[in-house]
């Protein structure tokens, strides 16, 4: 099988054992305030890193290329409360457009 | 199946067409959103099959971009995994909360976990005051609703993406950082989370040369522990 068959099977399967296991345990087995706060701030460093790695690296190297411009242009429109679709259509036509006329 | 799911809940009355029309508002939008999603794993290298399988199988939008994103990125398939479980974890939060109101046993509790994420949770936990009745049918008409439309949006956008060329000059390799930057901006309310963000930021970018693909993420969980660790 395939690297990618098993990313997109293995994180499945683990994802929905996540899921139903929410309706298997009792509400108090995460009552723990520490492991709360951690939980809170997973997502958010994960989808920030996320951000950073996919903007800024390209084979294992930090650069800076026309995606930064397209991502830049998402956080001013999501700073004016943009909708989602309206934020990545505006990211996604900055950058094409930077990369097409190739001045970065 | 939605129409007997809740029906056979139904008890008390509430006002269905409201609750209705609050669920959709949410499932239509976020559903149409699937396209970004399967234009980006396709630009990314993955089948049309293979992103529709991560909205069917796996179905919740910030992991199933975290197992893109990092198979992208060239990490390794183990990397992808733990990172699209990590951020699985919280619908295992949401499912706990929905436990007792959605009462559900054997395969209907399979299903009902499968469409337990963040705007099901959301929309259920909105309908408050108008009773449980009202939770439930929010919780499944948003849902069903969402999965419905983001399975049918991933299949548009993965088989566009297979014919547009280049997904750079389309953009692509801007919007999927675009989509992680628009679910983490509404967690960055406190100095906490903001923190937090940086540092990540940070250690992702200096790790880059040194490690493998996928791990710079990955190692961001050590930020969430330390930083969650003291009361502060």
């Amino acid at each position: 099988m395939s690297q990618l068959w098993i990313a997109v099977l293995g994180a499945s399967a683990l994802c929905f054992i996540l899921k139903l296991l929410g309706y298997s345990l009792p509400e108090s087995f995460f009552s723990n305030p520490r492991l709360q706060r951690i939980n809170a701030l997973i997502p958010v460093v994960l989808l920030s890193a996320l951000v950073a790695s996919q903007t800024l690296t390209k084979d294992s190297q930090v650069i800076v290329d026309h995606r930064i411009a397209g991502v830049l242009v998402a956080a001013v429109a999501l700073r004016f409360k943009a909708p989602f679709p309206l934020m990545m259509l505006l990211a996604a036509l900055v950058s094409a457009l930077l990369y097409r006329s190739n001045s970065i | 199946m939605a129409a007997r799911l809740i029906r056979q809940n139904s008890r008390v009355s509430f006002p269905r067409r409201a609750v209705l029309r609050d669920s959709l508002s949410v499932a239509i939008p976020v559903g149409s959103y699937g396209a970004a999603f399967g234009a980006a794993a396709v630009a990314g290298g993955f089948s049309v099959a293979q992103a529709c399988a991560l909205s069917l199988l796996l179905f919740s939008g910030a992991s199933q971009f975290a197992v893109v994103g990092v198979m992208t990125g060239g990490g390794s398939a183990l990397s992808a995994i733990a990172t699209g479980a990590l951020l699985g974890i919280r619908n295992g939060l949401y499912g706990m909360r929905m436990a007792p109101i959605l009462n559900l046993r054997g395969l209907k509790r399979a299903l009902g976990a499968q469409i337990t994420i963040d705007e099901s949770t959301g929309v259920a936990i909105s309908q408050e005051n108008r009773g449980e009745d009202a939770m439930r049918y929010g919780f499944f008409a948003t849902g069903i609703g969402i999965f419905f439309f983001w399975n049918l949006f991933t299949l548009i956008g993965a088989l566009s993406a297979d014919s547009i060329g280049d997904p750079s000059s389309w953009g692509l390799d801007a919007a999927v950082p675009a989509a992680f930057l628009g679910l983490v901006w509404p967690r960055l309310v406190d100095k906490k989370s903001r923190i937090a963000a940086l540092l990540a930021v940070i250690i992702a970018l200096s790790l880059t040369p040194f490690v493998g693909a996928g791990f710079p993420i990955i190692a961001t969980v050590l930020i969430a522990i330390a930083l969650g660790w003291s009361t502060k």
